[in-house]
């Protein structure tokens, strides 16, 4: 524990500069995974624990485009497509079956997806941990502002996660895709009963959410070594950050993944042996003043 | 002859008696004899074949692999073939310790190559006491697996490199490059668990030992597995230490340089990092700076001889992949134990432990050209220890500066008076 160090840091202006940048990131890159898993509990009511292996997927499936084409634009895009359409496939073959079972089932058919899938990226792209190298555009020297430190392909992630975040805000809130998706998530069977095809909406938004991840995946690639099982970490964090910002909510996602990452970039300086234990016993307090999470609500 | 007797004549009824009672001979008897000569000396080697360090448990296996090819294609031990029987631990201490077991108990091995981490060796060094097998702990570098008298056992030897022994080297390589550049703010940054915190300790110690005007400003101490190295990262930039010290590996050591360089973290400080150079790490880092100190795991140029540089591409040939620091520690195992049978000419697991005591044997992997199985505490010593600084393409690390053996056994043995081993 060293509070002294947390409370000079806070005098400093580039040290808060600095670790607000450093918040800003780890929770953008939470906000986008946090964000898909959210969004098919909100809609669909199930817990999609496969998400993790989504997100694994997606930078996998970057890094390999990236080496053919040499385009990182190309990279995230069809890394995002491409885990888009696996979340199809997925939830209409495998997932849909499940929906009126109870949430054993529900979680036997992840985790079999979850062994499945390490082993998948195991035989093609190898046991042995990757790395994607950062991209021309973006090797040049960090941005100095106010004597804090900001890299420029985190100053790119955190612009596009939050684009990212305004697009998807934007249509499930101001557009008549989103309000289909509201009312199937409200009453799927009225919705069903206008004529509407849910089964569809189901499928769609799983694959919004996979994109999602796929999406994290990828802008993540050229920072983070990958490797088989590299899900599972990623995963008990967006479950972090849902559980704080309410299982169902986009806003909620976006406020638990800043406020994780807020708690992680000071909690380094400040409690550095218990930045998990801080991020756990928040947790904590949410459930037991408000058990719902901060946004609890269906979107 | 008699009127009554019979002719001495193969009746059809005798040729069937005797036949049966050769074909009955054949059955149970000969194979017997060609069975004892050319029993297969069965070798059990549990080790990780799946999950995050799956890529070591398998050099580790394919560098035995290859020993044994070439002890087998050289007749073996009078005819007797070393047969591997390698089984998956998945990397967990309580699957180590079973595996092993059943290796011994149900599939018949006499020997065990542990290829395990640390954690693991710990593990199978239990039931090797118990079962009073012959035992090789290949990769486990945690000192106090074969100094501690509590863990030694009469059975097991240790053909690893020593934490001890690479922190010495280490600390004293690290103060002449700190004296030279006048670096006395060290901050550190090492992986939150066993090995982290003990192998750092270590290096700080002897650091100090040599250039007693360092000073630790700060200390990180990220996960296991981390992903995201970024609060650590901007922890250090602000602590602006002239010298940081890490004993992260794999994949979480490439990932902290990858986020490292957009931080220009590594202008800002010179980088010590003890695992650095190896080729798992060395090949899959893309933007590598140039300049970082590094403590040799497994390279093909050190020691820079035709030996070592032949097993490497031998080694690269084969299996299309570098070898890693597991890689030359197995080969190590191997290279032992068939020098052992050769020695003992026999397979009794304490005939070949009484051989292997001080044992000296050639090897691509020595500082001189052979390894010593020293007695007292049944670890190798003399093995390749150095350290250099790397550059982004081969070969790695172009010089690299020998660590001193006399200084290392002496300082070791004062190590060991301190923590009351001996």
């Amino acid at each position: 524990m060293d509070p002294a160090a947390l409370a000079d840091c806070l005098k400093t202006t580039s040290c808060v500069v600095t670790q607000v940048t450093s918040g800003l990131i780890i929770g953008m890159l939470l906000f986008l995974v946090a964000a898909g898993l959210t969004l098919i509990f909100g809609v669909l009511k199930v817990v999609n624990f496969t998400h993790g292996s989504f997100y694994m997927l997606g930078a996998y499936l970057a890094l390999s485009v990236y080496k053919i084409t040499d385009s990182f634009t190309l990279a995230v895009v069809c890394a995002g497509a491409g885990v888009a359409l696996f979340g199809l496939v997925f939830e209409r073959l495998f997932m849909s079956r499940v929906y009126g079972s109870n949430v054993l089932m529900q979680l036997l058919v992840c985790y079999a997806f979850i062994l499945m899938m390490d082993d998948a990226i195991k035989l093609i792209w190898g046991a042995e941990f990757k790395s994607m190298g950062m991209p021309a555009a973006f090797q040049r020297p960090p941005i100095l502002l106010a004597g804090g430190v900001i890299p420029a392909f985190y100053l790119f992630l955190i612009v596009i996660a939050l684009a990212i975040g305004a697009v998807l805000w934007l249509v499930i809130a101001r557009t008549r895709i989103g309000k289909v998706v509201r009312a199937a998530a409200h009453n799927p069977t009225m919705t069903s009963a206008l004529g509407i095809n849910t089964g569809l909406i189901y499928g769609a938004v799983f694959a919004a959410g996979g994109m999602l991840a796929g999406l994290a995946g990828a802008l993540a690639a050229p920072v983070r070594s990958m490797a088989p099982g590299m899900g599972v970490s990623i995963l008990i964090e967006s479950f972090i950050v849902t559980v704080i910002g309410g299982m169902g909510s986009i806003g909620g996602a976006l406020a638990g993944s800043l406020l994780i990452g807020l708690i992680r970039s000071f909690g380094s300086i400040g409690f550095p042996l218990f930045t998990e234990g801080i991020m756990f016993l928040f947790m904590a307090m949410v459930l037991v003043i408000k058990p719902s999470g901060l946004f609890g609500k269906d979107i | 002859m008699s009127k009554n007797q019979k002719p001495n004549r193969i009746t059809r009824r005798r040729f069937l008696k005797n036949a049966t009672a050769l074909g009955g001979a054949a059955v149970l008897g000969f194979p017997m004899i060609s069975r004892s000569q050319a029993k297969t000396i069965r070798v059990g080697m549990p080790t990780i074949l799946s999950g995050r360090v799956a890529q070591l448990g398998t050099s580790s296996r394919n560098a035995v692999m290859m020993e044994v090819e070439k002890f087998n294609a050289a007749g073996g031990l009078g005819g007797r073939r070393i047969e591997m029987v390698v089984r998956d631990s998945k990397g967990q201490p309580q699957e180590a310790a079973r595996v092993s077991r059943e290796l011994v108990n149900s599939e018949g091995c006499e020997i065990l190559f542990d290829a395990e981490a640390s954690s693991g060796a710990f593990a199978v060094n239990e039931v090797a006491r118990d079962l009073g097998v012959l035992c090789f702990h290949i990769n486990s570098e945690t000192s106090a697996l074969t100094a501690d008298p509590k863990n030694r056992i009469p059975n097991a030897f240790r053909t690893a490199r020593q934490g001890v022994h690479d922190s010495i080297a280490g600390g004293h390589y690290a103060a002449s490059v700190a004296k030279a550049k006048g670096l006395r703010q060290w901050m550190t940054c090492s992986p939150d668990y066993a090995y982290g915190r003990d192998t750092t300790a270590q290096y700080l110690e002897y650091l100090k030992l040599f250039y007693p005007q360092a000073e630790v400003v700060g200390e990180a101490w990220p996960k296991l597995f981390q992903p995201d190295y970024t609060e650590v990262i901007t922890k250090i930039l602000q602590a602006k230490p002239q010298a940081l010290y890490s004993c992260l590996w794999g994949g979480d050591l490439t990932s902290y340089i990858d986020q490292g360089n957009i931080y220009a973290l590594f202008k800002a400080t010179q980088f010590f990092a003890v695992n650095m150079a190896d080729y798992t790490a060395l090949t899959v880092v893309k933007n590598l700076p140039v300049g970082i100190h590094s403590g040799n795991r497994y390279i093909k140029t050190f020691p820079k001889t035709a030996a070592n540089a032949a097993w490497g591409d031998a080694y690269r040939a084969k299996y299309g992949e570098y070898p890693t620091n597991w890689a030359w520690e197995s080969a190590t195992t191997a290279n032992f134990l068939t020098a052992a049978l050769k020695k003992a000419n026999s397979a009794d697991g304490k005939k070949l432990a009484e051989v292997l005591r001080g044992l000296k044997i050639d090897s691509p992997f020595g500082t001189d050209g052979t390894i010593t199985m020293r007695a007292e505490d049944q670890t190798i010593i003399g093995y390749a220890i150095g350290w250099g600084t790397t550059i982004s393409k081969e070969p790695y690390m172009p010089e690299v500066t020998a660590g001193d053996w006399k200084q290392i056994l002496e300082l070791e043995l004062d190590w060991k008076k301190r923590n009351k081993y001996i």
